[in-house]
């Protein structure tokens, strides 16, 4: 995610916004591909999942709703990677954060959301950060590699869980590995109860208040990386770690706090997904939200704005798919994976194929004496 | 190239074949829609159990069907409530997962039928229909017992979750009615989702449980255990497969099946909604309505001696008049009997 040292004479504007709109439009031209090769009109069937993630009120709800979990996850990744490392455990710090948050809606009851909202935030929090404060240590103080440890804490994660779903929170009687289902006043309120508050009727939709949660992230994660010492310091190990040692920054401290900070932003997807949406713990409830927070982060080249748009992007492409598989029983809800695939191979991992041929095409007339034919 | 356009071309005619085309905008036709848990419709076990069902449905009827899968939790939620919004006359839901979902969405829609298997809503308008896995699971552990000539069997489970562990009690009183003394050892082969779709641990668990002395084990495992019932053909010992009739897969090896007849719940359930006879509450289908049972076939026919048979019938019977008690992991709150 290199944030992209411009030495290429590329103009900001293309680097920004028209590099990654020919990415996307390469991605759309081979996924059309593959669409017509089982049989389908990639046209109409593009076209309808933009219309269904974007095209209607429901469809919007829904896009949004995912593009709020893709946010918190995609802050983490990218605080971590300004920092040098490479977070993949987003999903198992998602996943005990969930835990965190759940714990605090089951035991507050009675309370009212607001109040209750706080607290859940601080709780998912510190057990994301936990569960991301421990590989940073361990990649600190111990020299473990970070990738290799995340992947791990995954696992444990996955595992700790499962049990306690499985065991100490199952609801005696139930035959899903869930919790009990929060009390009704901690629900953090939805489309629904909003609107209904301003007098109009909605079906139940999964978008919350959560999005302002993760918005205020975005602003926050912003002013950290580039307008504090912290932030600061961060990026300088992430650039150099020996030159910021040097400089007299405490590389293994900031490792650590990068990694807490990383795991408390993931963490926070269980207020989307458990007190906004499922209102009890549940197995999985992340469903690969950490790890599409990694292409998010990629894509939105480490910076908020970007990680919000591309979140946005992602969104609507679950949703999309979605809408898509309901229409369509000849497409398999596997296409629309292929599809996301597409989309980040071309903007993550080849966002540099058009670049060369832009800058030919974009940069001024080399000045005189540039040693080019004319 | 063109060769591989004109494959790629009868692939998709082919697959379109296949597959029902979607009846848009169904005016006042009888119309249902099934939503699948993960593993989707071509699992080869609990899912496609449903399929079958359906598709059996869509074969005598002509009736077209909307089937969904889900890649996450919240569309679960979503496809009920689209279907419902479609005008579907009865709706499935696959798998004990849906129940908060179908909770919430049936009652939004108290007009539409909503038929639940594996799983208990209580609503006027909820069929739920449950299985008495630990009867079946019973009679495959009798016959495991009476099979095995090293007094050890072996269970292999999916996802550790409660539901799995009936199927292991079950087995297991089913082991210890016939052999007291009989070793049982107990695998799962994860903590999440996956595990219903590892085959290679499933083999690995299994191997490893032919090394320490079982000549019998019970694969409960959906995917996984197509890792198991191989794992056991290689090493010339017997396996038990579940869901459906596995019998077929590996002649020789398979001893049996412990069957849970999803597919003739799944149709039984839609063509009651047509004729009308459809009621909503909860239905427990195990040895009596024949919703679970063992499966006997000519491909495990050499496998099984009469003697065996009548214990199981004999059994069988009695669980079915109730005099033999079969206890349920759920209700015991761990597997007590």
């Amino acid at each position: 995610m290199s944030v992209s040292t411009n030495t290429d004479g590329l103009p900001r504007w293309a680097t920004l916004a028209l590099l990654p709109a020919i990415n996307l439009g390469a991605a759309l031209v081979v996924s059309s591909l593959v669409i017509l090769a089982i049989g389908q009109d990639p046209v109409s069937a593009l076209a309808f999942m933009v219309k269904g993630a974007v095209g209607t009120g429901t469809g919007l709800s829904y896009t949004l709703y995912y593009a709020t979990s893709l946010i918190f996850t995609g802050l983490a990744v990218a605080v971590a990677n300004h920092t040098g490392l490479f977070n993949i455990g987003g999903e198992g710090q998602a996943y005990i954060g969930g835990l965190g948050t759940g714990l605090v809606c089951l035991a507050l009851t009675g309370w009212p959301w607001y109040a209750v909202l706080p607290v859940a935030v601080l709780a998912g929090a510190l057990f994301g950060a936990v569960w991301g404060l421990i590989p940073g240590y361990l990649q600190a103080y111990r020299g473990s590699h970070i990738v290799i440890t995340t992947i791990m804490f995954n696992f444990l994660a996955s595992a700790l869980m499962v049990y306690l779903l499985g065991g100490p929170l199952l609801e005696h009687g139930q035959m899903a590995p869930e919790s009990r289902e929060f009390a009704e006043s901690t629900f953090l309120p939805g489309v629904k109860e909003i609107a209904a508050a301003l007098g109009y009727r909605t079906s139940t939709l999964p978008l919350n208040l959560s999005l302002v949660v993760a918005l205020l992230c975005a602003v926050g994660v912003w002013f950290f990386i580039w307008h504090t010492r912290w932030g600061f310091q961060m990026r300088t190990v992430g650039a150099n770690d020996a030159a910021a040692r040097y400089a007299g920054i405490n590389a293994r401290t900031t490792i650590v706090v990068a990694m807490a900070l990383s795991g408390a932003l993931a963490g926070l997807v269980g207020i989307n997904e458990l007190q906004g949406v499922q209102h009890r713990v549940t197995l999985n409830f992340q469903a690969g939200m950490g790890f599409t927070g990694i292409a998010v982060a990629l894509m939105g080249r480490g910076h908020p704005v970007g990680i919000v748009l591309s979140s946005l992007l992602f969104g609507a492409l679950y949703q999309g798919g979605a809408e898509l598989s309901f229409e369509y029983n000849e497409i398999s809800p596997r296409l629309v994976v292929v599809i996301q695939g597409v989309v980040i191979l071309f903007s993550g991992a080849l966002e540099h194929m058009f670049r060369p041929a832009l800058v030919r095409l974009l940069k001024p007339k080399a000045p005189a004496g540039a040693g080019q034919r004319a | 190239m063109s060769k591989a356009i004109r494959a790629a071309l009868v692939a998709a005619a082919l697959l379109s074949c296949a597959l029902t085309a979607p009846t848009r905008g169904a005016e006042a036709a009888f119309f249902p829609g099934v939503v699948f848990d993960y593993g989707g419709k071509y699992d080869k076990s609990f899912n496609e159990g449903v399929l079958t069902g359906i598709e059996r449905f869509h074969r005598e009827t002509g009736i077209t069907y909307k089937a969904l899968e889900i890649s996450n939790d919240v569309q679960r939620e979503q496809y009920l409530r689209r279907l419902a919004e479609h005008g579907a006359d009865i709706i499935l839901a696959v798998g004990f997962s849906q129940a908060p979902a179908v909770a919430k969405v049936a009652k939004e829609f108290p007009e539409i039928k909503f038929t639940l298997i594996d799983g208990v809503v209580n609503l006027p308008n909820v069929q739920s229909i449950l299985f008495s896995e630990q009867e079946g699971s019973y009679l495959v552990g009798m016959l495991a017992a009476l099979s095995s000539k090293t007094n050890t069997v072996g269970f292999v489970g999916g996802m550790d979750i409660p539901l799995i562990r009936r199927f292991e009690c079950g087995y297991e009183q089913g082991v210890k009615a016939v052999a007291p003394d009989d070793h049982i050892l107990v695998n799962m082969v994860g903590t999440t989702p996956a595990a219903w779709s590892d085959p290679t641990r499933g083999g690995e668990l299994a191997k490893s449980q032919f090394d320490r002395g079982v000549d019998v084990v019970f694969a409960a495992a959906g995917q996984s255990g197509m890792g198991v019932l191989q794992a056991a053909k290689d090493a010339d010992r017997l396996a038990i497969g579940v869901d459906s009739n596995q019998n077929h897969l590996f002649p020789g090896h398979v001893l049996t099946s412990m069957v849970k007849r999803v597919d003739v719940a799944a149709y039984n359930a839609i063509k009651a909604a047509q004729d009308g006879t459809w009621q909503a509450g909860v239905r427990t289908l195990g040895l009596k309505e024949e919703g679970v049972g063992w499966a006997l076939d000519a491909n495990n026919a050499k496998l099984v001696t009469p003697e065996m048979k009548a214990a199981l019938d004999a059994a069988s019977a009695e669980i079915q008049a109730g005099t033999r008690k079969v206890a349920n992991y759920d209700e015991t709150n761990g597997c007590k009997y």
